[in-house]
């Protein structure tokens, strides 16, 4: 191909330049019938140049929607690098989400064209289809039992595809034509709407630009060296903006194999053949995989059982420190060295990281053990920080300047700047171009000078490497004009194993104080062991040694809180370890186990006011909701405690001072 | 470039017999055990291409009249006409040699082995090579094996239990061992697929999967389904034509809705004395 690929800013441009470049290289692989099915780029190539061109014979043009619906599978990737081809915008959807949610979506982006995975599928949108009018036709990738639907405007993806090939055998000019479309393809133009599943109200369709992936994922893989000798595991969410750059825009650049697992169900065994170069998960993977392992040693033999935690303690002394290249001696190199052989090695490759170069984690906050364990083994886990407006990459730890608690430094071309609310705003060539249909959000968002407001609130330590703390909207002020965030407080409390749940108070008020439930197992198995009888949770509760335990951590977190310049004035004064668990039942926490801060404020008015008003106890009484609806009251008389303060760094005196 | 078809090769087997054409023909049969008399004069018959549920209350003689079907008993009076050709006294292999296959009202399948090679074990009855060649594993036996693997493969995408395969049976669920055994006498290519309660002990949801497999199996496959079921639901809802048994005897036979509001069944059903 005599083609001009001096300017690649479209994913289809890159396709061309990497059939090329590539070739005989695997772009795509795809674990079917038990055996890794490959691609090579010019094989990608080809599925992708087939499908466009069966696609523009249904009639798909130059700018309109196709809703893209499935699990991780090559089809589907493909139909995103065909769409795009035709300067028509793909839209990718949960494929968990209920008709309802898809409705919703399907008619907000005016999709014309829905390319599906399944029957599943095809009955969810064959379902709302009366409510989407400009939907027309649905193509579906797995045949099976779709034989007796009514195909007038339902297409088999191998149908359109045969058209394609078709066409490209007997028309003329059809692969010009082809190319032409995808020259005239700009960066600036609509790459692909992703609508977030946004926590509260309808979701919002983010615009991103051809510009903004390609060069976040050019910055991606120049911040990790990452070539198209890499090899990903594809498994999260097509319609998340974290898969629609690492398995699709990073590899198109950068020209490495996205390998798609059999089905959801196998993806740890497919990630163990596949052995990943390059991989991303959210916390909560990390801690199945913990939780599993632990599980088989405890029923390994008792020599292997004693390797096991010989060498794992082992790693957990020098296993960072040698990841971070610092100075270790040599013995426990060596030491190391043999752990690697007898323990670590054979770990990791149980887990399918036998090769894995660089791992991510985001979503959420990751646990510090958790983060460490991995990194101990020699796995170079970080974190980053992003989010769909960003086009993903806000901040991201550079490999050596790792550390669990924070998310690093702002990503190549990335500008950060903390507002005067506290909260995290950001300037980089993936910021969004807007929401599709809803300039007001978009104004609200997105200033004219392109800084976009996160929502999140956070702050830059000593090394420059930017924390979060919370919520913008949860993050208050005290009546000294300190900030006040209650959930990182709550975080640093429930960091200890006796501590399950915490809500602090503060916002407008001289200083902090804090509500804490304890944990009945962890505070009960501690009472067995103590010879401390108890009868209910309530009477644990308020045990005068189960206070002095809390007392004790509350003063650490303080030292903890202590530590940090804007965090030091949110110290801890008094806390209550109140008298009943939290419940969901009682509408005191979300579903989710999330706490509901302004419900337990109402609630619990007077032991709030106790707090404040130097009591040193209070009686209560509460009403609660058992298990089978009838109501009860809980009487109670709730000690107070007060806490031991730290002294703060000098810069938080001085503010506090002011 | 793909090996993957696009569409499931695997398809019942032409027997000359026409879809809707008669596949099994079960003339005045009755099965007696000793003095006990199992079935009595009953006919009935499948048709190719059909869902055909046989139900009835507990000791009606609905396990009999599989165990006729496939072979497994040899009736004492009365003829049983499968694919065109009378049947005469027979064993079971050589009753699945005919190309009828079935599962059980208890899960028999090896509990040790995994998932892959209980349904290999559904195609051994296929394998020509013999043990010898079997052990040696090379050449024609190595290219035997791996053509069958392949049709098991196609099975196991279309259960969707591919996270299973290499699972021991035995350490698997209830509702996964029952679509095994499903996959292990899918494996035998058969014309006519007897299913002995195949919902039973199934949750809901269980019970909605395996409804939709015994519909593709049917529809995709074309696969011809005599089964037992107690779920009226499920009976109703999947089948073509439902036969009704009640000690031993006929006492109804037509389309759901038929049966659903006959006399005799509703009686049967609730119990009135005989």
């Amino acid at each position: 191909m005599a083609q001009n690929h001096a300017s690649t800013d479209t994913l289809a441009k890159y396709l061309l330049l990497n059939a090329e470049r590539f070739r005989g290289r695997p772009a795509m692989r795809f674990k079917d019938y038990g055996i890794w099915q490959s691609w090579t780029w010019e094989e990608q190539l080809e599925e992708v140049r087939a499908l466009a061109l069966g696609l523009q014979t249904l009639g798909l043009r130059r700018g309109d929607k196709v809703a893209v619906i499935g699990a991780n599978r090559p089809r589907l990737y493909w139909s995103f690098a065909a769409i795009q081809s035709l300067g028509a915008i793909p839209v990718p959807l949960y494929a968990d989400a209920v008709a309802e949610e898809m409705a919703y979506v399907l008619n907000h982006a005016e999709a014309r064209f829905a390319l599906v995975e399944d029957q599943e599928q095809v009955d969810k949108v064959l379902s709302v289809s009366p409510e989407v009018p400009i939907l027309t036709d649905i193509i579906y990738d797995e045949p099976r039992g779709l034989k007796d639907y009514d195909h007038t405007h339902l297409h088999a993806y191998s149908a359109v595809r045969e058209a394609g090939r078709q066409r490209l055998a007997v028309e003329d000019g059809v692969l010009d034509a082809w190319h032409q479309e995808i020259a005239r393809g700009k960066g600036d133009e609509i790459s692909v709407i992703l609508y977030t599943s946004g926590t509260t109200g309808r979701p919002k369709g983010v615009m991103l630009s051809h510009d903004n992936f390609v060069r976040s994922a050019l910055n991606g893989n120049a911040f990790d060296n990452l070539d198209e000798n890499e090899t990903t595991i594809a498994y999260l969410p097509l319609a998340w903006v974290g898969d629609h750059l690492f398995s699709y825009a990073q590899s198109y650049t950068a020209g490495f194999c996205v390998a798609c697992p059999e089905s959801a169900e196998t993806v740890n065994e497919d990630r163990r053949e596949i052995a990943p170069t390059y991989f991303f998960a959210p916390p909560r993977v990390f801690e199945t995989m913990l939780t599993s392992i632990m599980v088989r040693m405890e029923d390994a033999g008792r020599l292997k059982k004693g390797m096991f935690d010989y060498f794992l303690a082992h790693a957990a002394k020098v296993g960072e420190r040698i990841l971070n290249r610092e100075q270790v001696g040599l013995r426990d190199r060596v030491k190391y060295a043999l752990g690697e052989f007898m323990v670590y090695g054979p770990l990791k490759n149980r887990m399918g990281f036998s090769r894995m170069r660089v791992g991510y984690t985001a979503g959420e906050a990751i646990g510090p053990e958790l983060f460490s364990f991995y990194r101990s083994l020699g796995l170079n886990l970080k974190q980053l920080y992003g989010q769909t407006e960003a086009t993903v990459y806000i901040t991201a730890q550079a490999d050596g300047k790792i550390r669990p608690d924070t998310v690093g430094l702002p990503s190549p071309e990335v500008e950060i700047r903390i507002a005067e609310t506290g909260e995290v705003m950001y300037r980089s060539p993936g910021v969004f171009v807007g929401y599709y249909k809803n300039e007001e959000a978009t104004r609200d968002t997105k200033t004219p000078d392109g800084w976009v407001h996160t929502g999140d609130a956070g702050f830059f330590d000593a090394d420059g490497q930017l924390k979060i703390i919370d919520r913008a909207k949860d993050v208050g002020k005290l009546a000294s004009g300190d900030l006040f965030a209650p959930k990182y407080i709550e975080n640093t409390l429930k960091f200890f194993p006796e501590i399950k749940e915490a809500v602090a108070f503060g916002h407008g008020r001289e200083f902090c104080g804090a509500f804490v439930n304890i944990d009945l197992a962890a505070v009960g198995n501690w009472a067995e062991r103590n010879n401390i009888a108890y009868a209910s949770y309530q009477e644990l509760a308020g045990h005068p040694r189960v206070y002095e335990t809390i007392a004790a951590h509350v003063n650490e977190a303080n030292r903890r809180l202590a530590r940090e310049p804007l965090m030091a004035a949110s110290q801890i004064r008094r806390f209550l370890i109140l008298h009943k668990e939290l419940d969901a039942d009682d509408g005191e926490l979300t579903r989710t186990q999330k706490v509901r801060r302004n419900f337990i404020a109402e609630r619990y008015g007077e032991l709030i006011e106790a707090l404040y008003d130097g009591s040193a106890e209070k009686f209560v009484e509460t009403e609660v909701t058992y298990e089978d609806g009838r109501k009860g009251v809980i009487r109670a008389t709730v000690r107070i405690a007060d806490a031991v303060v730290h002294e703060a760094p000098s810069q938080a005196i001085r503010e506090a001072a002011e | 470039m793909n090996p993957r078809p696009d569409h499931s090769q695997l398809v019942a087997p032409d027997d000359g017999i026409a879809r809707g054409d008669v596949l099994l023909d079960v003339r005045n049969v009755s099965l007696s055990f000793g003095g006990v008399k199992a079935i009595t004069d009953i006919s009935l018959n499948v048709l190719k291409g059909e869902i055909r549920a046989i139900i009835g209350p507990n000791g009606a003689g609905k396990t009999s009249m599989l165990n006729v079907i496939n072979g497994f008993y040899t009736p004492q009076v009365g003829t049983i006409i499968f694919r065109r050709k009378e049947r005469c006294s027979m064993k079971p292999h050589e009753a699945v040699g005919q190309g009828i296959a079935r599962t059980f009202q208890n899960v028999a399948l090896f509990k040790g082995m995994s998932t892959l090679d209980n349904i290999m074990a559904g195609r051994s009855v296929m394998m020509k090579r013999n043990i010898g060649w079997q052990m040696l594993w090379r050449g024609p036996a190595l290219k035997e094996e791996i053509e069958h693997r392949e049709k098991v493969e196609e099975i196991i995408d279309f259960l969707e239990i591919q996270h299973i395969r290499r699972t021991p049976v035995g350490k698997l669920p209830y509702g996964l061992q029952k679509r095994v055994e499903l996959g292990r006498a899918l494996a035998m290519e058969p014309s006519l697929l007897l299913l002995d309660e195949p919902m039973a002990g199934m949750n809901l949801e269980e019970k909605e999967d395996m409804s939709r497999f015994i519909l593709d199996v049917n529809q995709q496959r074309g696969t011809t389904i005599a089964l037992i079921e107690h779920d009226m639901g499920v009976v109703m809802d999947l089948s073509d034509r439902v036969v009704v048994l009640d000690y031993g005897k006929k006492i109804a036979d037509g389309p759901p809705d038929e049966v659903k509001n006959n006399q005799d069944v509703i009686d049967a059903y609730l119990g009135v004395p005989h």
